[in-house]
């Protein structure tokens, strides 16, 4: 087990790589310099700032430059907020989105996993067709749709809700991000989960653990819920990709200041190292993620060879 | 090899005759079982019936999807109210525009993105799962190792860097999406290659030195087909909400022009005092995703009915 | 040995097994009648969809959801299909055991084997971890299972099918249930390791004095386990007695047919013998005998009425208009 831990985390480095190679030589192959944009600086100036990026250095020299920085936590400086590094202006976004993130994705699988178990065990009754009705428009509600009707509903019509801000993480200001990220996702693992359940109480182990004289909370519990969690943490790497892109949704509306706010003005400003910045936390969040989720898979299902 | 070239032909044909009488009962039943579903069928007419009015419904209306109603623009709470006699259906935005004619031309944009985004995503993903099933081997394992990397790729933040950098075309629009989403239908394709791959017509077609890339596009492709297709339909739906969202972001399609995305973007700008400009949009958004994923889930139900 | 014992396990009277479908209620068992004594092995014969499995099913109370169950089924002199699903659990596996049929997947893959057999043990026992995991690997010895100790810890899919079936009989005899339910125990294994089984079962039977139906399509296995043999079709008994009387003097066609089709080594016939035609429909059941299509002794009195099953000789009953000697007028 614990080989096989260290062999697919050790897999998730060159693919750790190549994304860094990729964006950056992207980013590097954009027409326009980070400071065109701006007034004419005098051409010493200018040559100063090239100097010190050394963005006046071959392409190839500046992705080791960058390369060497990466290795020591650094994510360079900004080319945009000339005070800050991308370092200072992450560490100050960062944990925003992630407690955004965090909480969003618990109450997905929480919420979708719980609703999804009852659906099925309640198979084509009252409950389980509104637990589907919700769940096929939750997912065709997406988070930049929601969150205007929650805004709407919360804040404008029933002044419960702050519209918007941070203000470091009170809850009221946190349930409305968290209601716009989660919900498309509760309803696709709440579909997901119903599946596989229903097709797992159908299977023939759990007639035989029905024929032992097991409780029916047992049955659930011991027997059908681990094989019937498999597609759903197949689903949790897409789940965890979309709830942070989702982020920059979140961001833009209601102005919590998370890093999606970053990359989306990174963006828009040809801020070149924030945006490969926050580009390659995500990146390596996801390809972690991703690592975790194989290793849980082979921790719940024995026939995976390790 | 002393085969010649007619014989190949010979074969060929025989193999797309069986492929023909092999298909023709799975789509009859399929097509059976489709059509008892009625939520499929409802989707289907609405779906049609939202395509024909989002391309038909601007020429019923007075109004361009650029023109400014520079009287409504005086007081758009009021004046830019939906109202059928100034010929604002849908009422008008903060610049006057006119949210119908806006409403179905943005429609057409996110239909033909999701439309052509999944084209793009069923060429790329058909051909890539079809060689990596067929070929096999290292070739196989190394081409779904460089999948399960793109998968760990935040490819959203790509399509939005690409955006920013090389500008907002609507070619570019779907090349991005579609370019992001083949993976899952690599996959498929490859899945249903491998199960192919020792059907009797095509080790004939192998063992009478029908090269490799012809094997894969004409006995291969055209076989997974079908189930190609099925998947693209949950697929369009995906696209239409990928659009949305780079457009809501402002990275979409650019002004006058317009986008369902685009629109629900305004609109949620002036909810407090327009709400029509944000309901007209949203409402036929969802409709259209909820119709996609009822008709989608029909198909996959009527080709594989083990899933029900 | 008699059919009618004054202390019968179990007591199945008109027992009828119906399923709910979209195009009807379908009849899976109809009318079944058989007893059972303490230590007596009752073989219920007949090809798939004839009702065999379903009564099983209904025994233990594991029917699929759109059945309905009519008649009683008196287990100990109490009605166990009307058993609310509490009262059914203390029953199921402590005092009724079933074998399915399928041992590749009627073990949880995602369970320690350990696990699966230690839980029925630690339920109706109340043994600690400790007490049933040596109780576990005690039975598993029991069903002749190499290196039991170690198998323990192992998963289902480590196991080759024989295996997986010795461990569900193993599973289903912790208990010692008075009654145990075998349901094509062997159909999926290989024909060497069927034998292995059915000997197992054989000992076993006298080891723990345990009842068993056994349910199977394959006469052979009936020949050597059973006391008494129940031959079923569509739905219907055709044909209950001794397995003795069954098998030596069939005097039903069905059941005559069935044991001309089995492959025999020293009959001078070189072609095999079939039953000509398929089991009916059960969502369009003829009138009449549901066998009479099949049938080549058949006169139209068949498709008039289905014959009663009656009594032709002491513990010998059949459904067949014909009589035992030939056509009564």
């Amino acid at each position: 087990m614990l080989t096989f831990i260290s062999k697919r985390i050790l897999e998730a480095i060159p693919t750790l790589l190549i994304l860094i190679t990729v964006s950056f030589f992207l980013m590097h192959s954009a027409p326009g310099s980070p400071f065109s944009s701006e007034r004419a600086l005098p051409p010493e100036v200018l040559a100063n700032i090239n100097a010190k990026y050394h963005l006046d250095e071959p392409v190839i020299n500046q992705y080791f430059y960058y390369l060497g920085g990466l290795l020591q936590g650094d994510l360079g400086p900004s080319f945009r907020y000339k005070d800050f590094t991308i370092n200072e202006l992450i560490a100050q976004s960062f944990p925003v989105s992630a407690e955004i993130g965090i909480w969003s994705f618990l109450v997905a699988l929480l919420v979708g996993v719980g609703c999804g178990i009852i659906a099925a065990l309640r198979q084509n009754s009252w409950l389980d067709y509104s637990v589907m009705g919700f769940a096929n428009l939750g997912i065709v509600l997406p988070n930049f749709v929601l969150a205007p009707l929650c805004i709407l509903f919360f804040s404008i019509y029933n002044h419960w809700l702050p519209p918007g801000g941070w203000n470091g993480g009170a809850w009221p200001y946190l349930v409305m991000p968290v209601i716009a990220m989660s919900t498309s996702y509760i309803a696709q693992i709440a579909r997901i989960t119903r599946g596989s359940m229903i097709e797992t109480m159908h299977s023939n182990f759990i007639r035989t653990a029905r024929a032992k004289g097991l409780p029916k909370y047992r049955i659930i519990f011991q027997h059908a819920l681990r094989p019937a969690m498999l597609p759903v943490i197949s689903y949790l790497g897409p789940a965890f990709v979309g709830i942070v892109t989702g982020s920059v949704i979140v961001d833009v509306y209601f102005g919590t200041g998370g890093i999606g706010q970053h990359f989306i003005n990174g963006a828009l400003n040809r801020d070149y190292s924030m945006v490969m910045g926050v580009t390659i936390l995500v990146g390596t969040l996801t390809i972690l993620f991703n690592a975790v989720v194989d290793i849980l898979y082979a921790v719940i299902d024995p026939k995976i060879r390790y | 090899m002393i085969t010649t070239k007619d014989k190949i032909q010979a074969v060929e044909q025989f193999a797309e005759k069986v492929v023909e009488v092999e298909g023709r009962s799975l789509w009859q039943d399929a097509r059976r079982r489709f059509f008892s579903n009625h939520a499929a069928v409802t989707s289907l007419i609405v779906l049609a019936i939202i395509t024909a009015i989002a391309l038909i419904g601007p020429f019923f209306s007075q109004w361009n999807y650029d023109d400014i109603d520079w009287e409504a623009l005086s007081d758009i709470s009021t004046l830019g109210r939906p109202n059928i006699e100034n010929g604002h259906y849908f009422g008008t935005d903060t610049l006057g525009r006119d949210i119908f004619v806006r409403t179905m031309q943005g429609g057409q944009i996110s239909l033909l993105v999701g439309i052509m985004g999944s084209a793009v995503a069923i060429v790329i993903g058909t051909l890539y799962g079809a060689a990596s099933g067929y070929i096999g081997g290292r070739v196989d394992s190394i081409m779904m190792r460089f999948l399960e990397i793109l998968n760990s790729f935040p490819f959203m933040f790509f399509v939005i860097i690409l955006m920013t950098l090389f500008g907002r075309h609507i070619f570019l629009i779907f090349v991005a999406i579609g370019a992001i989403s083949w993976l899952d239908m690599a996959r498929i394709v490859r899945g249903q290659t491998l199960s192919l791959k020792n059907k009797e017509y095509i080790e004939a077609a192998y063992a009478c030195g029908v090269s490799t890339p012809k094997i894969i596009l004409r006995h291969i492709v055209p076989n997974v087909l079908g189930i190609v297709v099925v998947y693209a339909t949950l697929l369009v739906p995906n696209m239409i909400l990928l659009e949305s969202f780079i457009s809501f972001l402002g990275l979409g399609v650019q002004e006058p022009m317009t986008s369902w995305g685009a629109l629900i973007s305004e609109g949620a700008q002036n909810m407090e005092i327009a709400i029509w400009q944000l309901a007209w949009p949203l409402g036929f958004l969802v409709v259209t995703l909820f119709c996609f994923n009822f008709l989608g889930d029909g198909l996959r139900d009527a080709l594989d009915p083990k899933d029900r | 040995m008699s059919l009618s014992n004054s202390k019968n396990l179990l007591e199945v009277n008109n027992l009828r097994v119906n399923f709910r479908t979209p195009d009807g209620l379908v009849t899976a068992v109809n009318d079944l009648n058989f007893t059972l004594a303490q230590g007596e092995t009752l073989g219920i014969v007949g090809e798939s969809g004839s009702g065999k499995s379903q009564t099983a099913f209904a025994l233990m109370g594991l029917l699929a959801g759109n059945g309905i169950i009519e008649g009683e089924a008196r287990f100990n002199e109490q009605n166990i299909l009307t058993l609310n699903e509490k009262a059914m659990n203390r029953i199921r596996s402590k005092e009724i055991a079933m074998i399915f049929q399928d041992p590749m997947t009627s073990l949880n893959p995602y369970m320690k084997v350990g696990k699966q057999l230690m839980e029925v043990l630690m339920l109706h026992k109340g043994m600690s971890k400790a007490e049933a995991f040596e109780a576990s690997v005690k039975m598993l010895d029991a069903v002749k299972m190499p290196e039991a100790r170690k198998r323990m810890n192992m998963y289902p899919h480590e196991f080759s099918g024989g295996m997986r079936q010795r461990v569900m009989i193993a599973m289903a005899l912790l208990c010692q249930p008075k009654l145990l339910i075998a349901d094509e125990p062997t159909t999926a294994l290989d024909v060497t390791v069927q034998a292995q089984i059915l000997t197992l079962l054989n000992e076993l039977k006298d080891d723990f004095n345990t009842s068993i139906i056994m349910i199977t399509h394959d006469l052979g296995v009936v020949a050597g386990l059973c006391d008494k043999v129940l031959v079923m079709y569509a739905g219907q008994t055709m044909e209950y007695g001794t397995a003795e009387d069954v098998f030596y003097r069939p005097t039903h066609p069905y059941t005559q047919g069935l044991l001309k089709a089995i492959p025999r080594l020293d009959a001078d016939d070189e072609k095999l013998s079939t039953i000509p035609g398929n089991p009916p429909n059960l969502l369009q059941m003829p009138s009449g005998c549901p066998f009479q299509a099949r049938c080549e002794f058949a006169k139209d009195r068949c498709g008039e009425s289905m014959p009663p099953l009656e009594e032709y000789a002491p513990g010998q009953l059949r459904a067949c208009h014909k009589s035992v000697d030939g056509w009564v007028v």
